[in-house]
Order: structure tokens, then sequence, then C-alpha cells
């Protein structure tokens, strides 16, 4: 195995994204992932990279479509106010059809808010944000390790599929250090990018990068070419880990740091004679909602408890994915504040009635 | 020797050496093979405000770098003694830099090490010491750095230009251990 060094999770992103062949960073400062930036700062000329600090979010995303556009391996990072500004720019992405990166480092709001870790982006990350009917893949990794390895998977997926991939990280796992393992070489999936706009290349017709459509056949068409594409992303892409459920009573559902939390909770809660399972969504879209549907179906399987760092967003899915045959109850905090270990575990024996 | 989730908490001063100090015993007990995770405090912190970092070491996954239930607090000022002395388990461990922390834990189920950490250091004509005191004795009181790792870990954290120092940090450390004897 190769070392394990210990690494802060933003600067993780970046050596990863780099890696990864991405060798173009366009971004702008914003607590809690500017480690982001700072690290491209001294690792993209290393390898002939560019790293430019925009004059706003909106110009950086702009970038990221340009060079998108041309078939680079692109990345912007931001955290959720500066994530908002991006959003039109992710509409455009998705009409275009272009393969980008994006990361937040979700702090909390609404509003400018505060810089502390919260997971309130769920919805603008999985429904939409910008205009328009589209999809980005979302990811949303729980550990440094895995921080790295969904990094590189993004630019992999994003080629693939010509479409957005986010990471949806939050302040602790962008601000904490954790032991990672670097491969000595990265599985590139490198694609052929023959609709990129680099010159004709010997070709007749020039390429044309575009999402205007006045034509409403031709957008209609256009719409449902991206629909099947998200059907087909449906089908292929769902990442999820299931923990403990095959004889739990009560099964949680979490992602990113939240799951980690419960991670402890599980243990606690299996010590006292309560059998807790756990189901961690690793992509949030599209989300296993098979799998979920698969666990309520189990018998031992009494109740559901979603555990998030906001109001109750990703329950929504879960809900629809339990379809009503079990109940799904939610716990939540918000403000930057993290649920403690003894507040799930309160919660979970009051569901389990001790 | 074994561990499951244990967990330090580094506070005081912005200033004081306190996220490094955490890098360092977190960098380790990665070399003595467990599983570790640093977590800071973020934000608009500044020199002269508060710093804080938790460190987890474990020899299964880490749940949570958020650390609710202290092992060991090691307090650079008295706001950090208290605030987070009520947080460690019964049997747990408080080390403070008497210099700056003029207040005692009021509780008995502690074991508690006042060392004069930042007096010695001045002495020594080096205030980066202060840190490496209380670790030397963090060394003794809970087994979680030993000396050997504590070295290791220096070469591992500090840019090369500073790697003259090792041989004094590893005196001040020696000589931090000896201050967990004293009751």
């Amino acid at each position: 195995m190769t070392k394990r060094v210990l690494m802060k999770g933003n600067e993780v992103i970046a050596e990863a994204a780099v890696r990864a062949g991405c060798r173009h960073y366009f971004g702008y400062p914003i607590t809690p992932q500017t480690e982001i930036m700072h690290y491209m700062a001294r690792r993209m000329p290393e390898v002939s990279g560019t790293i430019l600090q925009a004059e706003s979010e909106v110009a950086a995303i702009n970038m990221v479509y340009g060079a998108a556009a041309a078939g680079a391996r692109v990345m912007t990072t931001s955290s959720s106010p500066g994530i908002s500004l991006k959003q039109e720019g992710f509409s455009y992405i998705a009409g275009a059809e272009l393969p980008a990166v994006v990361v937040n480092i979700v702090r909390t709001g609404p509003g400018l808010g505060g810089i502390l870790p919260a997971q309130g982006d769920y919805f603008q990350a999985t429904k939409g944000g910008g205009h328009g009917d589209y999809r980005n893949i979302v990811l949303a990794p729980a550990s440094i390790q895995e921080l790295y390895e969904l990094t590189v998977e993004a630019f992999n997926l994003a080629d693939k599929y010509r479409n957005l991939v986010m990471i949806l990280g939050d302040g602790t796992l962008g601000q904490m250090m954790e032991p990672v393992a670097f491969r000595d070489e990265e599985s590139i999936e490198t694609v052929a990018k023959d609709w990129a706009v680099s010159g004709r290349q010997g070709r007749k017709e020039h390429n044309e990068i575009t999402s205007i459509y006045i034509n409403p056949d031709i957008m209609e068409a256009l719409n449902n070419k991206l629909q099947a594409k998200y059907r087909e992303i449906e089908k292929n892409e769902v990442r999820v880990e299931v923990l403990q459920c095959e004889d739990a009573e009560i099964v949680i559902t979490a992602f990113g740091i939240a799951s980690r939390i419960c991670r402890n909770v599980i243990r606690q809660a299996r010590a006292e004679g309560i059998k807790v399972g756990m189901i961690r969504p690793i992509t949030l879209w599209p989300f296993p909602s098979k799998t979920i549907s698969a666990v309520a179906s189990i018998e031992s399987v009494s109740s559901f408890l979603t555990v998030e760092l906001n109001a109750g967003q990703m329950v929504e899915d879960v809900r629809l994915a339990v379809n009503g045959s079990k109940p799904v109850e939610f716990y939540g905090r918000m403000g930057g504040n993290l649920p403690s270990q003894k507040e799930i575990l309160e919660k979970i024996r009051t569901m389990a009635g001790k | 020797m074994t561990m499951t989730d244990f967990s330090i908490i580094l506070a005081g001063f912005g200033g004081q050496g306190i996220l490094s100090a955490g890098r360092i015993v977190a960098t380790a007990a990665l070399l003595d093979n467990h599983e570790v995770s640093w977590f800071p405090s973020y934000g608009p912190e500044m020199r002269g405000g508060t710093a804080n970092c938790g460190v987890v070491i474990s020899d299964s996954i880490i749940g949570s770098p958020v650390i609710n239930d202290i092992d060991v607090l090691i307090a650079l000022n008295n706001p950090s003694l208290e605030k987070f002395s009520r947080q460690v388990k019964p049997g747990g461990v408080v080390i403070v830099d008497s210099t700056l922390v003029t207040s005692v834990p009021e509780r008995e189920d502690i074991k508690f090490f006042p060392i004069p950490a930042s007096e010695l250091a001045n002495q020594d004509g080096n205030m980066n010491f202060a840190v490496v005191y209380l670790l030397g004795c963090l060394s003794a009181a809970s087994e979680c750095i030993s000396q050997e790792k504590f070295e290791e870990a220096l070469k591992d954290v500090l840019p090369a230009r500073h790697h003259h120092l090792i041989p004094a940090e590893l005196e001040v450390f020696a000589r931090g251990k000896t201050y967990a004897n004293v009751k």
C-alpha cells in the first residue's frame, strides 16, 4: 500500500483534481474552501496548468463553461452563497452538455449565513437551483480518502456523460485532516471529445457549443436527449453504502459528515441492544431509492431515521423511496451546530421505546 | 497500545502553535499505524483570538472527527479550561500551561497536570517550546504519543529549515514528561 499522508480535505480535493488531469481551475475565495485555491496556486504551475482568481463567482463558472467547451478538464469550487451565484452557469452547462466539476463545501444559510458546516444545500444541489429540466450528478464523500477517490471519479463521470458533477462536502470535510493514500497512477478514463470547440482539426464543419434553441421541436428533442441521459445515469451510477441493515430495527439514513457521527451512534445503540443500521447515499443524485426501498421491505426494520445538518431535505427523498411502508423520522441541527452522538442516540432510544 | 476513539482537545489563543501541535500528535499517531482525524476550529480566527483543534486516535474507523467527550484536554488559557473541562471524561486528563492558566478545574474525578510551560519556554529563549513541554506531559500522562514517534512526526511536519531545532525539541519533550509525575 502507498504511504498514507495526513492532509486537509480542501487540499486533497485540489491534489486529486490535478491527478485526475484537471489543468484549469477558476475560482473566487470563500471560507471554508479557500485552501483549495491556495493549494492550486502552488500546484498548477508545476503541471503547466492554469489557476485564475476570477473577479466573481459568475465569471468563474463562465470560464469553466469556456474551458469545458474547448475540451479541457476544468473545475471550480466555492461555498454556499458562491454556489448560488453560479447556478445560472450550471444551467447553461447542462443545456450545452459540458463536462465540468464543481465543489460545494457547504456552509450555513440562508443568506450570507455563517462559515460553519451545514447540509442545507441538498435541495439546491440535487433538484436544480438553476432553471430548466436538468440534473447534476452529486457526490457526497464522508472521509478524506473518499474525497480523493470521488474527486478523481467526478472528472471521469463528467467526461463520460458530458455532465456537470458536483461534490457536496461541508465545512468539516473541507477543514479536517485525515490520512489519505494516493495511488501511484490515476485511472483516468479518456474520452474522445470530438464535439469540443478546439479548432476544426480537419473536419468539414466546425463544432458548435450552445444552449439556445428557438425552435420548440429542436428544444424538445434536446430535452428528451438529456432525459434519456439522466435515466442512463440513474441506471449506472448509483453509489451507496449499506451498513448493518440485515437485522436492523431502525435504519438511519445520512450522508457526508452526518453519517460519520451516526457511525458512532450505531455502535453505541447496538451495545445497548437496539439494532440500528445505516444507509449512506454516496450519490445524492442519482439517489439510491431502490436500495432504500429494498431495506424498507426487510421485516425486522420498523422505522427509519434521517439525520441531516438542515431542517429536513434528503428526508423527502427517503420518504419517497420508503413510500409509506415504514415511518420515517427526522433529526437535524442547523446554524453550523453538529448533532452530538448523545442527541441522536436519545432520539433512537425514544423511537425504540427505551 | 490499542485505542478506541481516544480524543484530545488542544485549546488556547491563536499563535501559540496549538493547531501545529495537534497536527504533530495526529502525525505521530498515523506513523504509529493508528487511524486518526484532526479537526480545527476555523473561521474568523485571528492572532490573540481563541483557537482549538481536536485529534481522534483509534484502531478502527473513526466515526466523528468532532469531539463531545474528551480523554485529554490541553488548555493554554483560562477560557479554554472553562469551556472544555466539563467535557472531559471521568478519569480523563487535563494538562494546562500554568503560566497562563490561573484557574483550576473544579473536578475531583480527573487527573490534573499543571506545567509552567510558557515560563519554561521563556527561560529557554524560544516560546515555541511551550507546547512541546505540554506534549511531553501528554506523552507521559496518556501514552498516546511516544518520544520516538514525536521525533518522526517532527521530521515529517517541520520544514527542513527547522530540522536543526529537533534535538532541542526532544530535550524539551523529555523534560515535559517529568511534569506528569507531579500531582
